[in-house]
């Protein structure tokens, strides 16, 4: 029989999933990727956190009991502790086995390595091999499914620098007439964190919204990695968090492109890097361009109709500013004369 | 140069010394108020953790009154404290006052950048000097801890009550009107000697908390709304796991020679945690095992609103609570907590603390 292992489908899934999904099914595993987030996941998972921690770290914990209830043989939690030289994740994905390990019941077993890559990636081979010792003693076949993993999320990251988002990718849904149509139109630099971003429940799917409206999504991922690295190296100190480094890079480019109409920040309450990051943008972007900025919060009491509202809000300005060209009435004047 | 710092409970006292002795003529943020608050909240982010809102509102405060550079301590993640500078600077920018932030840290490792930034604010480029003022600066600090950490733990016995409280006040007053280390280290010492002839009860059944959680929240008056004083007026003794004194030595002595005196609290939260989760997370557990492991009879948790190394810790909690028997408040901080239901917890926690006392009592006595 097969082993069954589980992957949650939250937090650096967005990122990652090729890479894992391939790495097990290349080590003859089953892989089971819990449900797409829906409400009784997020119940779940609201229930079964304590009540402080941010919406995704409770969708987190929904999708582990989604698998749990699934009856998976393992589930794949990785600590991901940080990925680039000197930069962290977040103190919440340090801590996230422990959060999980101390708050659900009846577990299987939990495959838990520590990606530290902190100081160095020089344990990358050990973590490899200590995940896929769960499945075989076989050093070269762990070696040869690592590879084949890795050439799959490379062609993951490769699409994503063609303007796919992973929203389309992991839909498995690739209509390349799609992606032709969504180019040459007005542009939405769409900021947050790739969980928050490509979740559709918990984004309240606000991608396809963007895109229903005749507007391109452009998100951090799709970034020129070079470009926001230099971007983000300009503000005073070193940004230690990678998604903050990609956010508030990809801040300071678009707020200098031309066709991007406007920016939006999807933060979800409670989440201490936006907390920062946002501000830091939001000051940045008021005070040295003229994009119509809105920050969106997002918690598991929002509603959607508010959300839309605020949305086609946006939309409606952006689309006013570019039929005005940027020409505005002044408080309480029409802006046509007749 | 007029320079000012956050106040952190009493770190000020030590702070300002070390610029006294330095000849850095110092602005002393008015005492935190209602209104530091208001303004911190006011200019802040929304979400934001506490301490970032009322340091905001000491710097504005102290600028009003002339300041022009702040100096602050620095990190490099995992916890939001290290991008406080960044945040800060951008806020005080967009309010329009011109002040220069001079953050003390070694930032990616290069140490002629740090020098540069102490030579910045010390008013000298003799080494020496800067250490011999610093080494005495660190005198005050661990004097004044050591006051704080006493008087926690007799307050709660004094024959007549306010005692103690009165001679803090006069320290305090004393600390504040003085200039340099010397002076603040006989007035300390002379408290010291008040506080050994204050007359005490120690008959009296007295509790022992220990108070975990987040450094500025468990050191900070202000914000933790002086909860050592409302516990030790309900007839509890205090141990605070966390200190000004001991976190700076220990960053900057023992983690420079590559050891650490947290080992023994790590080892304390190794069947818990294993790897540092930022800010002080890893230790609020280590404490909380170690508390127990000492007999005493509850641990509170204190933290700032969505402070995140804390929300870790605080869902290993439960855990270590039914692993090492031993109940856990958890208590979080933010600017619209009310005094008043913030009271009637610790009240219900004590009585609880209490009745469990009573009850293992009566199982040893039968």
């Amino acid at each position: 029989m097969t082993a069954r292992v589980g992957i949650p489908r939250g937090l650096l899934y967005y990122y990652y999933g090729p890479l894992w999904t391939k790495f097990f099914k290349c080590l003859d595993a089953e892989v089971i990727i819990s449900a797409p987030t829906n409400k009784k996941i997020v119940e779940m998972g609201v229930k079964n956190t304590v009540d402080e921690a941010c919406l995704p770290v409770k969708v987190y914990h929904g999708h582990v009991m989604d698998l749990v209830d699934r009856k998976v043989d393992y589930i794949f939690l990785p600590r991901l502790m940080s990925v680039y030289r000197n930069e962290y994740i977040c103190p919440k994905f340090c801590g996230l086995p422990e959060m999980v390990n101390h708050s659900i019941k009846k577990l299987p077993i939990m495959i838990q390595p520590t990606i530290d890559f902190r100081k160095s990636k020089k344990d990358l081979s050990k973590i490899v091999w200590e995940v896929g010792s769960y499945f075989t003693k076989d050093i070269r076949k762990i070696e040869g499914a690592f590879q084949e993993a890795l050439k799959n999320y490379y062609r993951y990251k490769e699409a994503l620098g063609k303007g796919w988002l992973p929203i389309d990718m992991l839909k498995g849904d690739r209509d390349q007439s799609m992606h032709q149509n969504i180019c040459h139109r007005d542009k939405v630099a769409l900021l947050g964190h790739p969980y928050n971003l490509y979740d559709a429940y918990i984004s309240m799917n606000i991608i396809e919204k963007l895109r229903s409206h005749q507007l391109d999504v452009l998100t951090p991922e799709c970034m020129d990695k070079i470009v926001i690295n230099q971007k983000a190296a300009t503000m005073d100190k070193k940004m230690f968090w990678s998604f903050g480094r990609k956010i508030i890079g990809t801040a300071l480019h678009v707020m200098e492109q031309e066709e991007v109409r406007g920016i939006i920040y999807l933060s979800s309450f409670g989440c201490g890097l936006d907390s920062v990051i946002a501000d830091i943008v939001e000051r940045r972007i008021r005070r040295h361009s003229n994009k119509p900025f809105a920050l969106l919060t997002l918690d598991e009491h929002t509603g959607e109709a508010g959300m839309d509202t605020r949305i086609e809000a946006f939309v409606d300005m952006i689309k006013w500013r570019r039929n005005h060209e940027n020409y505005f009435s002044t408080h309480g004047q029409y802006i046509h004369t007749h | 140069m007029k320079i000012t710092f956050p106040h952190m409970g009493n770190t000020y006292i030590p702070i300002k010394a070390l610029f006294d002795d330095l000849g850095v003529e110092t602005v002393v943020p008015p005492k935190c108020s209602k209104k530091t608050l208001e303004l911190g909240t006011k200019y802040a982010p929304e979400l934001i953790c506490l301490p970032l809102k009322i340091n905001l509102g000491n710097y504005i405060e102290s600028i009003e009154k002339g300041a022009d550079t702040i100096a602050i301590v620095g990190s490099c993640g995992p916890c939001r404290f290290g991008y406080y500078s960044e945040v800060q600077k951008e806020i005080l920018r967009d309010l329009g006052y011109n002040v220069e932030i001079v953050v003390l840290e070694i930032p990616e490792g290069d140490i002629v950048e740090f020098c540069n930034r102490i030579g910045k604010i010390t008013n000298t480029k003799n080494p020496i000097k800067i250490m011999k003022c610093f080494a005495n600066a660190m005198k005050v600090l661990r004097k004044i801890n050591g006051f704080e950490e006493k008087v926690l733990r007799l307050r709660p016995y004094e024959v007549n009550k306010g005692d103690i409280d009165e001679l803090y006040h006069q320290l305090v007053k004393k600390l504040e009107d003085s200039t340099g280390s010397k002076a603040m280290i006989h007035h300390m010492d002379w408290a010291m000697g008040r506080l050994q002839e204050v007359p005490l009860d120690r008959k009296r059944d007295v509790l022992k908390v220990g108070i975990v959680g987040e450094i500025y929240t468990v050191i900070d008056d202000f914000s933790n709304l002086d909860i050592g004083k409302k516990l030790n007026d309900m007839g509890v003794e205090v141990h605070k796991s966390l200190s000004a004194g001991e976190w700076m030595t220990d960053v900057i002595y023992y983690r420079s020679i590559g050891t650490s005196r947290e080992r023994r609290i790590w080892d304390a939260a190794e069947p818990y945690v294993q790897v540092c989760i930022g800010g002080h997370g890893r230790e609020t557990i280590g404490n909380t095992v170690r508390y127990a492991e000492e007999g005493y009879d509850g641990v509170i948790q204190l933290m700032p609103f969505t402070c995140m190394p804390e929300i870790v810790s605080m869902s290993i909690m439960p855990k270590v609570q039914e692993e090492k028997n031993i109940p856990v408040l958890s208590l979080m901080i933010d600017e619209m907590t009310g005094e008043a239901g913030y009271q009637t917890r610790l009240e219900a926690y004590i009585d609880l603390l209490r009745n469990r006392r009573e009850k293992n009592k009566s199982k040893k006595s039968n």
